[in-house]
């Protein structure tokens, strides 16, 4: 099955490559947003693994094109909302990885000035709804960021992320009815990387093809090479031109693979080092976008450039989560309750 | 000797309904199953069937008659049988004939065969032997509440009308605020309190729910996120349980979480605690369970001025609210202002009744009974003063302590469970606001620390009465 997958994902990757769906200026920009997020993550466990990040910190390497690819599909005003494997999410929603960072580290200096950490984290500017931490909850959360957008009669839609773990979730079954209901406007994207925490998508779920979850709803559902963005890019596009016409829910079902634990005290046993292996070698979503782009005419020198410029930026982020100070203690009281206007 | 007709009760908690029309005559034959009368209650209009046959003699309750109480005759029938009251099988709710009956509201299921009516009579009459006894418990008392400022002039309404009214009153000012739940729309309210809000707000506004409260609730907390601001009507709040995870760590947390960017201007609400012989799982009071937690507001209204007064709080207020009602309260009537802009502070509590010897802090259903047990004591020379918590978190603790300081003495009453509980809480506060001008520790009255039985008798027990607050008075003024 594993071969299989790989066969069509490698075909995927040929087709993408002359695909016209993303010009050479999207998949440079892709590319960036991909890197940007690899070299993030790796710093992230870096410094998890000096002590200066506590708690659970859930690693995205591996799965950056899902993100990428969706986010290119989203208009302003559109909402983001996601689990606890978030740092990707946010960052590609354009929020400041220096922010990000410093949540990380629990700093005054971090999106939710050091009281959320890893996994909690917002920006309504950006149209980030969050970082969940309670396995299927954003699904809930994300239809009702939908039925806002029904409820205003605006054109926007909710991105609403969840791992194929959650797929399972009573909520989520509950939440896809009510989409469908209400016709609410909202792409259920289902990250299936595979494994929840140690279980394997074929000992947790019964369903074999997580696209047609919504199925009972007559939810359209679509599986998705998430290991490359331009297809990710293509499908998006198709789920939001369903949402925005009114038509209701849209699910995509994300076949993609995280290279990290569970979370970083996760010692992943549950796999073998060359199932790892593989997956990296030969579907790697940023080698995949590089290869495409250098077939394409982008010279060593171009990407080079942004390699360094991503470093930099993530080298900067890493300075200030460890300068900006903690909060103060005064931070204990505030935010419990808004006052009344 | 002919058979007596009884007044049916339709639900758990119905004590009286209004006759409406009789669509049988006296005269007229009448068989097993015919429908001989319907009967109204503030919640539904129900058919009423016979289950004997024979002759109707008499009807001794002319139609349009107004609080017949559950039990009382209403009209007689010759026929077979001994002397022995018959009452009449209730049948089916004229307006929802397809319908499954809310839970906490289900008619009782009786059939049409005699041997099934004997068995409803010896029920009806257990029940009607503890009526006194129970009405006592729920009857609003003497004191009416009174508003805290002078807002002029008063009008008396149910608690239910005055919750309708307030969510009318703040849907009319806010298109941000919408009501969803379910039977919340078309049915009119699950305990009709929604009543009439379709028709004046549409579908956008006042919506039906499936039936799965996780999804929904998880749904509204997410569009309260954005700004807009959901009333989340629980049909009771045991079913709230399917959704806490969504009420705990996404509504009342994520402002905290978020460093202050992300409000949820929600409310919670539907009733809450001891209904009326329904069991373990649909009669419980949550008043602890919400109070517990930071991030949350959790009010609980006694009268129809409360319910009107702190819902429209509850609905501008820009966190989370937990709003607990009680079903047995929701057709009792008060006194409630009148003006326009009537509304209450959240986290003042109200002093009901003045008195020297004892505080009595209640909340929700709990203070009728206190200001009952009140005007007891006050035959026996004890003067207790009554403090309507109305918040239970914030809790007005300084109201509280100022009695306290007058009256020297402290017994709290809450129908829920005393571990852990509201009274708990009270006493502790008191204990380290006020320890020295204690001259008793303080009395807890709460209900029994067991699940909540079905059978009558032993429901009976399980909660507190007026008489259980007058010995607790007793005990900390030592007399």
């Amino acid at each position: 099955m594993a071969q299989a997958a790989e066969a069509a994902s490698a075909k995927r990757r040929g087709r993408a490559a002359k695909d016209p769906s993303m010009s050479r200026d999207q998949l440079l920009q892709a590319y960036r947003d991909m890197l940007l997020i690899r070299r993030f993550e790796e710093k992230a466990g870096q410094l998890y693994g000096m002590g200066l990040i506590g708690g659970f910190c859930h690693l995205y390497i591996g799965q950056e094109a899902v993100v990428v690819g969706m986010q290119a599909c989203l208009e302003p005003g559109d909402q983001v909302i996601t689990s606890y494997r978030d740092h990707g999410h946010m960052l590609a929603t354009g929020m400041e990885a220096r922010g990000v960072m410093a949540e990380l580290t629990g700093r005054i200096g971090g999106y939710s000035k050091g009281k959320g950490g890893s996994m909690h984290m917002f920006s309504r500017e950006k149209g980030f709804y969050g970082g969940h931490g309670i396995v299927g909850a954003q699904v809930s959360l994300g239809t009702g960021l939908a039925f806002a957008n029904w409820y205003r009669q605006s054109k926007n839609l909710s991105l609403t992320y969840f791992g194929e773990g959650a797929s399972n979730q009573g909520q989520v079954f509950e939440s896809m009815n009510l989409a469908a209901l209400m016709k609410l406007p909202v792409i259920f994207i289902i990250e299936n990387n595979k494994y929840g925490m140690g279980t394997s998508v074929e000992r947790a779920s019964a369903s074999r093809d997580l696209s047609k979850n919504g199925a009972p709803w007559g939810i359209p559902g679509e599986q998705v090479n998430g290991m490359d963005v331009v297809a990710v890019k293509e499908a998006g596009q198709r789920a939001a031109a369903h949402c925005r016409e009114g038509l209701g829910p849209y699910l995509l079902e994300m076949r993609t693979y995280r290279y990290r634990g569970h979370s970083m005290s996760d010692p992943a046993k549950y796999r073998t080092r060359e199932e790892v292996q593989k997956m990296r070698e030969q579907s790697d979503p940023i080698e995949t976008a590089r290869k495409s782009l250098l077939e394409g005419g982008t010279t060593e020198a171009e990407l080079k450039t942004i390699d360094d410029s991503v470093k930099a930026i993530v080298q900067e982020a890493a300075d200030f989560a460890q300068q900006s100070p903690e909060p103060p203690e005064s931070e204990l009281w505030t935010d419990i309750l808004l006052e009344a206007r | 000797m002919g058979v007596e007709i009884l007044m049916p009760a339709l639900s758990p908690t119905m004590t009286e309904g209004k006759l409406s029309r009789w669509l049988k005559q006296e005269g007229d034959a009448v068989k097993s199953g015919d429908v001989i009368a319907e009967i109204e209650t503030d919640k539904a209009t129900m058919e009423v069937e016979a289950v004997e046959e024979g002759t109707l003699t008499k009807i001794l309750v002319p139609e349009g008659t107004e609080g017949v109480a559950v039990n009382s005759v209403i009209a007689e029938l010759d026929g077979g049988g001994g002397g022995a009251a018959k009452p009449v099988a209730p049948g089916h709710d004229t307006n929802q004939p397809q319908q499954p009956a809310p839970p906490a509201a289900a008619s009782p299921a009786v059939g049409g065969t005699a041997k099934q009516a004997e068995d409803h009579a010896q029920v009806a009459a257990k029940g009607a032997e503890s009526r006194p006894e129970a009405s006592a418990r729920t009857e609003p008392g003497k004191a009416q509440a009174e508003p805290d400022k002078d807002w002029g002039a008063t009008k008396p309404i149910t608690v239910r009308e005055a919750l309708r009214d307030a969510m009318a009153a703040e849907m009319r000012a806010d298109d941000k605020v919408f009501l969803l739940g379910e039977e919340v729309a078309q049915y009119q309210g699950a305990y009709k309190i929604s009543q009439g809000l379709l028709e004046e707000f549409g579908p956008r506004r006042v919506i039906d729910t499936p039936i799965t409260e996780h999804g929904f609730t998880g749904m509204a907390v997410g569009a309260a996120f954005t700004g807009l601001k959901p009333i989340v009507e629980f049909m009771t709040f045991n079913f709230s349980m399917q959704a806490i995870d969504q009420i705990v760590n996404s509504a009342a947390k994520t402002l905290y979480m978020s460093g202050g960017q992300l409000g949820c201007p929600i409310v919670f609400r539907g009733p809450n605690g001891a209904a009326s012989r329904v069991a373990a799982q649909h009669s419980q009071c949550y008043a602890s369970w919400y109070a517990h937690l930071p991030g949350l507001k959790v009010l609980a209204p006694w009268s129809a001025a409360d319910a009107k007064g702190l819902l429209r709080a509850a609905i501008r207020d820009p966190n989370p609210v937990i709003f607990l009602e009680n079903e047995i309260l929701y057709g009792q009537t008060f006194e409630v202002p009148t003006a326009d802009d009537f509304i209450l502070e959240i986290g003042k509590a109200k002093i009901e009744r003045a008195g020297k010897d004892v505080t009595i802090v209640a909340f929700s259903i709990e203070v009728g009974l206190a200001l009952q047990a009140a005007e007891k004591l006050a035959k026996e020379g004890i003067e207790a003063e009554v403090v309507n918590l109305r918040s239970l978190r914030p809790l007005d603790i300084d109201t509280i302590v100022a009695s306290v300081k007058k009256t020297n003495r402290l017994v709290t009453v809450e129908e829920g469970w005393p571990y852990a509980g509201i009274g708990a809480e009270v006493s502790m506060q008191v204990m380290e606001a006020a320890f020295d001008y204690l001259d008793a520790p303080p009395v807890r009255v709460a209900g029994l620390d067991v699940p909540m039985p079905y059978a009558a008798n032993l429901e009976k027990l399980a909660l507190p009465t007026i008489d259980h607050v007058v010995d607790a008075v007793k005990r900390v003024t030592y007399k």
